[in-house]
C-alpha cells in the first residue's frame, strides 16, 4: 500500500499539468471567441477543395 | 434598351411581385429597368455588381454556395462613401485606433455592418486574398468585429476599408477598445477560477472517496493522515485562489453594510476551512474539504452564468457608440486660403467650422454659417420630413442633411451635444436598472443573520454536553447551511429562460426583464411598425390613372413616407413622350409641379385647399371609406381640378387585436402612442379593440419619453416601439422592447428585441416571464427548504462529512433540474405561420 506515497503525488502532478495546460489556453485567448471558430473549421475544407479549380478557371 | 414591360397593374399589386429575376449578389428582386437580357448574372444595384466583381475575380464564389446553405436573410450591399473611408488614413485616426506591432505590421479592430451568417466569416477572412498586403483578418461573429493585420508599405488602411465596404461590410472603427480589454480580462479571470476550482474539487472528491471507504472498511492510520493532509492542501488552495472572491465580496458587504450572498458563503467557507485545517494538524475530528471545494466550484458556475448575462448589456452600448458618425470635414483657413480635411469626430472642438454634404449625418450640434438645405432629424424628433434650414439656424448632431452642402460652426460636441445626451440617457438607463439578483441578496441578508444566530444557539446547547462535540456540530451546521443552491437558483433559471426565448426569436439583454414583465403593469405601444406592418402600401386608386407616372415623378423629390410609397408603386411606369414634370416644389403635406397638362398638386385635402382647389364630394366619400380602414387619402389635382385620389395605408398585423386582448386579460393597461395623425390613430385603435382614450396621437419623441415617466410608479412601465425616435423612451421605460424591422439604435436602447414581426412575440415573452418568476420562486423555495432541513439535522448532530458531501450536490442538482425542466413554455406555434406569411409577402 505504501506505493500510494508515489502514486498519489504523481496523480496530483498530472492534474496540475492539466490545469497548467488550461491556464495556458485561457491566457492565449483560446476561449475568447467561441462563436466564430466552429464556422472557420468548416470552411477551411471548402476552401481547399474549391480554390484550385477556381484558379484554373481564371488562368484558362 | 429593355424598358419596363408595362404590367396590367390594378393599383393593388406590388411592382416587384415578379421575383423571377433575383440579384446574383444579394438575392433581392432586380428592378425591371436594370435587367440585362441574356446575362446569367443580374444585379439590383451598382453596389451588388461591384461586390460580385471582387468576389468572383478573387475566386471566392464559394461564398454564394455557403450562403445558400445558411438560410439567413440576405442584405443589399450599400453604396459606399469614399470620403469617409479615406479619413481612415489620417494620422489622428491611426493615433486613436491603430496599434503597431513589434515587427512593424499594423493592427486595427473594425466594426462591420451586415455580418449575419457563417458565409460572412468565410468571406471576410479571405481579405488577404483580395488585398495583397493584408496579412490576416479575423472576424468575431458575436461582436461583428474584424481584427485586421497589415503591412503599411503594401496597402493603406483606407484601401482595406474600401475593400471591406465593396464586399458589403461597411467598416467603422471599433471604439471602446479599453472597455473590451477589461471585459476580456474579466472573462479570462472567471474561466481560470472556474477551471482551477473544478480540478481541485474533482481531485479532493477522489481522495474523499478513499477516506469514506476507509471509514467503513478500515484504513491504516498513516494513510488516513496522508489523505487528510493532501485534501487539506487542496482545500486551502481552492479557498485561497478561486475562492478568494467570496471573501473579498463578503468584506465589501461588511464595509458597505449591504446584505450580499457572499456573506453567508464566506462564513461557511472560512469556518469550515479553519476548523478542517485545525483538525488535520491535530489529527482528530472531521474535515469537510471535499464539500468545501465542490461548493466553491458550483458557486463559481453560478457567478459565471450571471456575468455572461450582464456582459451582453454592456456590449450593445459599445455597438451603438461605434455606429455614430466617426469623422467629419473640418474647414481650416490660413494664409493660402481654405482647406478641408477629414478628421475623426474626437478631434472636433467647439468653435470649429465643419462642412457637411448632402446625405451625411451632421456630426455635432452647431449653427449654420453658409448654405441652406434641409435636415431630417428623425433620430432626435421622429419627424421623418425634412425641415428647411438656413444661415444662422441651429442644427443638431445626428440629423441627416439633404439638399446641398452647408458649413456650420460647432456649438457642442460629444457628451454635450443633443445626440450625446440621448446616448448618455440610453447608457444610464441600462446601468441604472437593478438586477433581479437583488432579491437573492435580500434573502441572503437575513439568511446570514439567521444562520449565525442558530449556530450560536447550537454551540451553546451542545457545549453543555461536550465542548469538542459542540465545535464539530457548529462547523457542520455552518457548512451545510451554505446557500449554494440559493446562489445557483436565480442565475440558472434566468439563463435557461433567456436561452429558450432566443430560440423563439426573442432576444433578451438582461435577466431583470423577466422580473419586471411577470406582473401586470402599463404597456405603451407604438403604432407604426409595431401594431402595423410599418410598410406603407397604396391600397387603392380612384379616378384618372394616366397621371400616375407624373405623380410618381413629382413625388420622387419628396422624402415623406407616403411619397416614397407612391414612387415605389408607380415609379416604374413610363411617362408619355409628350409629358414632363418640372419645377417641383416639396411642401410639408404635398408637392406641386408644372406639367404639360397644367399645374399638378398632390397632397392632403388641407394642402389642396390652400392652393385653392376644392375636393369634390365623390372623392371625399370615397376617401372616407378608406379612412375607416386606417388609410390616409391623397388627392391629385391637375389644372385646379381633382382628377384622382389614392389611399395609402399601413395594414395591421394579423395578430395585433388578439395579442392586445390577451395582454389586457392578464391585467396590463395598454396605451397606444403614435406620431401619426389622431384620425388615423383612432381608426387603428378601433380596429384592434382599444378605447379611444387609450390613444395618444401626434406625440413627439420627447412626449413619448414624458409619458413613460408620467406612468411610472403604478407597476412596471413597458415601452414597445420600432423607431430610432423611440430610443429615449425605450431606455427610460422599466422594460424597453424593440420590434423587428426597427432601427439599430432602438435595438440597443431596448432590453428586449423581438426578432419577428407582430406582437405575438410580446405575448409569449410575458407568458414566459410569468413562468420564469414561478420557476425562480420554486427554486428559491426548494433551496431554502433544503437549508432549513440541513440546519435541523446539523443542530441535532446528525450531519457527518459524508452526509454533507451527499446532501450538498444533491440540493444543487435538484435546483438545476427544476430550473431546466420547470419552464413549461407553450410551444410557439405562431413562428412558422408568421414566417410563411412574411415569405409570401
Amino acid at each position: 500500500m505504501s506505493v500510494i506515497y508515489i502514486v498519489l503525488p504523481l496523480a496530483m502532478l498530472l492534474a496540475a499539468a492539466g490545469v497548467g495546460a488550461f491556464l495556458w489556453a485561457v491566457r492565449k485567448g483560446q476561449y475568447d471567441d467561441l462563436d466564430t471558430p466552429p464556422y472557420r473549421a468548416l470552411f477551411d475544407d471548402e476552401d481547399e477543395r474549391t480554390s484550385p479549380t477556381n484558379r484554373d478557371s481564371r488562368d484558362a | 434598351m429593355t424598358q419596363a414591360i408595362a404590367q396590367p397593374d390594378e393599383g393593388k399589386q406590388a411592382p416587384n411581385s415578379d421575383a423571377a429575376c433575383a440579384c446574383t449578389h444579394c438575392g433581392l428582386p432586380v428592378p425591371t429597368g436594370l435587367v440585362v437580357a441574356g446575362d446569367h448574372e443580374q444585379f439590383c444595384c451598382q453596389g451588388c455588381s461591384s461586390a460580385y466583381e471582387v468576389i468572383h475575380s478573387c475566386g471566392l464564389d464559394a461564398f454564394y454556395r455557403l450562403r445558400a446553405q445558411s438560410d439567413l436573410p440576405t442584405q443589399r450591399s450599400k453604396p459606399t462613401d469614399a470620403d469617409r473611408l479615406a479619413s481612415f488614413d489620417s494620422t489622428k485616426f491611426h493615433e486613436l485606433y491603430v496599434m503597431t506591432r513589434d515587427d512593424g505590421t499594423k493592427v486595427v479592430d473594425l466594426l462591420l455592418e451586415g455580418v449575419h451568417c457563417a458565409a460572412c466569416v468565410w468571406l471576410v477572412e479571405k481579405l488577404p486574398r483580395v488585398l495583397p498586403g493584408v496579412i490576416e483578418a479575423r472576424l468575431s461573429m458575436r461582436e461583428a468585429t474584424v481584427r485586421v493585420v497589415w503591412n503599411t508599405g503594401q496597402v493603406e488602411l483606407s484601401q482595406i476599408a474600401k475593400g471591406l465596404s465593396t464586399l458589403g461590410y461597411p467598416p467603422h472603427p471599433a471604439r471602446g477598445g479599453g472597455q473590451r480589454a477589461v471585459h476580456l480580462a474579466q472573462q479570462r479571470g472567471m474561466l481560470i477560477r472556474l477551471g482551477v476550482s473544478g480540478a481541485i474539487a474533482g481531485n479532493t472528491m477522489l481522495i474523499a472517496f478513499a477516506l469514506y471507504a476507509g471509514l467503513f472498511g478500515g484504513m491504516e492510520q498513516q494513510f488516513t493522515e496522508f489523505f487528510r493532509w493532501i485534501s487539506a492542501g487542496l482545500g486551502v488552495l481552492s479557498l485561497a485562489w478561486p475562492g478568494r472572491i467570496f471573501f473579498r465580496g463578503a468584506w465589501a458587504a461588511i464595509r458597505t453594510r449591504s446584505p450580499h450572498l457572499d456573506l453567508p458563503i464566506a462564513l461557511a467557507l472560512g469556518v469550515g476551512g479553519a476548523a478542517g485545517l485545525v483538525n488535520v494538524v491535530l489529527g482528530r475530528g472531521e474535515i469537510y474539504f471535499d464539500s468545501l471545494t465542490v461548493l466553491v466550484f458550483l458557486l463559481l458556475v453560478g457567478r459565471f452564468i450571471q456575468y455572461r448575462q450582464q456582459r451582453r448589456a454592456d456590449d450593445s452600448v459599445a455597438l451603438l457608440f461605434s455606429l455614430t458618425p466617426t469623422n467629419c470635414r473640418r474647414v481650416v483657413s490660413d494664409e493660402q486660403g481654405e482647406s478641408v480635411d477629414q478628421v475623426p469626430i474626437e478631434a472636433v472642438q467647439v468653435g470649429d467650422l465643419l462642412e457637411v454634404r448632402a446625405g451625411e449625418l451632421i456630426p455635432a450640434d452647431g449653427v449654420v454659417e453658409f448654405g441652406s438645405a434641409s435636415v431630417i432629424a428623425s433620430l432626435l424628433t421622429g419627424e421623418s420630413r425634412p425641415v428647411p434650414i438656413g444661415v444662422g439656424e441651429g442644427v443638431y448632431g445626428g440629423s441627416q442633411l439633404s439638399g446641398s452642402t452647408i458649413r456650420l460652426r460647432v456649438s457642442a460636441v460629444g457628451e454635450q451635444s443633443r445626440v450625446g445626451r440621448l446616448m448618455g440617457l440610453v447608457r444610464r438607463g441600462i446601468g441604472d436598472k437593478p438586477v433581479i439578483i437583488a432579491l437573492t441578496d435580500r434573502i441572503a441578508g437575513w439568511f446570514a443573520v439567521a444562520v449565525s444566530t442558530i449556530a450560536m444557539a447550537v454551540f451553546a446547547a451542545w457545549s453543555v454536553i461536550d465542548l469538542n462535540l459542540a465545535v464539530d456540530h457548529t462547523v457542520a451546521l455552518l457548512i451545510i447551511a451554505c446557500p449554494c443552491a440559493l446562489g445557483l437558483a436565480t442565475p440558472l433559471s434566468l439563463a435557461v429562460a433567456i436561452g429558450r426565448s432566443a430560440r423563439k426569436d426573442v432576444l433578451i439583454k438582461s435577466g431583470a426583464v423577466f422580473d419586471r414583465l411577470s406582473g401586470p403593469g402599463r404597456l405603451l405601444i407604438d403604432k407604426t411598425g409595431t401594431m402595423t406592418l410599418g410598410a406603407m402600401r397604396v391600397e387603392a386608386w380612384f379616378g384618372d390613372e394616366t397621371v400616375r407616372p407624373m405623380v410618381a415623378e413629382a413625388e420622387r423629390q419628396a422624402t415623406h413616407p407616403i411619397a416614397r410609397t407612391i414612387v415605389e408603386h408607380y415609379g416604374d411606369e413610363p411617362m408619355g413622350a409628350d409629358e414632363s414634370v418640372a419645377e417641383v416644389q416639396v411642401h410639408g403635406r404635398g408637392v406641386t409641379a408644372q406639367t404639360m397638362r397644367g399645374e399638378l398638386h398632390v397632397g392632403s385635402r388641407p394642402y389642396l385647399e390652400r392652393w385653392g382647389v376644392a375636393v369634390p364630394t365623390a372623392y371625399r366619400s370615397w376617401a372616407m371609406g378608406w379612412a375607416e380602414q386606417a388609410c390616409t387619402p391623397v388627392y391629385v389635382a391637375v389644372g385646379g381640378e381633382v382628377i384622382a385620389a389614392l389611399a395609402v395605408g399601413d395594414a395591421l398585423h394579423a395578430d395585433t387585436a388578439d395579442a392586445l386582448a390577451r395582454l389586457r386579460r392578464w391585467g396590463w393597461g395598454v396605451t397606444m402612442l403614435t406620431g401619426d395623425e389622431r384620425a388615423v390613430a383612432e381608426q387603428v385603435a378601433r380596429a384592434v379593440g382599444l378605447e379611444v382614450d387609450a390613444v395618444q396621437a401626434e406625440v413627439t419623441p420627447e412626449q413619448k419619453l414624458a409619458e413613460v415617466k408620467r406612468q411610472a410608479g403604478g407597476g412596471p412601465v413597458v415601452m414597445v416601439g420600432d423607431g430610432v425616435n423611440d430610443a429615449a423612451a425605450l431606455a427610460a421605460a422599466d422594460v424597453g422592447i424593440a420590434v423587428s424591422g426597427g432601427a439599430e439604435a432602438s435595438m440597443v436602447a431596448a432590453d428586449v428585441y423581438l426578432a419577428r414581426p407582430g406582437l405575438s412575440g410580446l405575448v409569449e415573452l410575458i407568458a414566459d416571464a410569468r413562468n420564469c418568476r414561478r420557476v425562480i420562486r420554486q427554486t428559491l423555495a426548494l433551496s431554502l427548504t433544503y437549508n432549513a432541513c440541513a440546519i435541523v439535522l446539523a443542530a441535532m448532530g446528525l450531519v457527518s462529512p459524508l452526509v454533507a458531501a451527499v446532501l450538498m450536490p444533491l440540493s444543487s442538482a435538484a435546483v438545476l433540474a427544476l430550473a431546466m425542466k420547470g419552464h413549461r413554455f407553450p410551444k410557439s406555434m405562431h413562428v412558422k405561420q408568421i414566417k410563411q406569411v412574411e415569405q409570401a409577402r
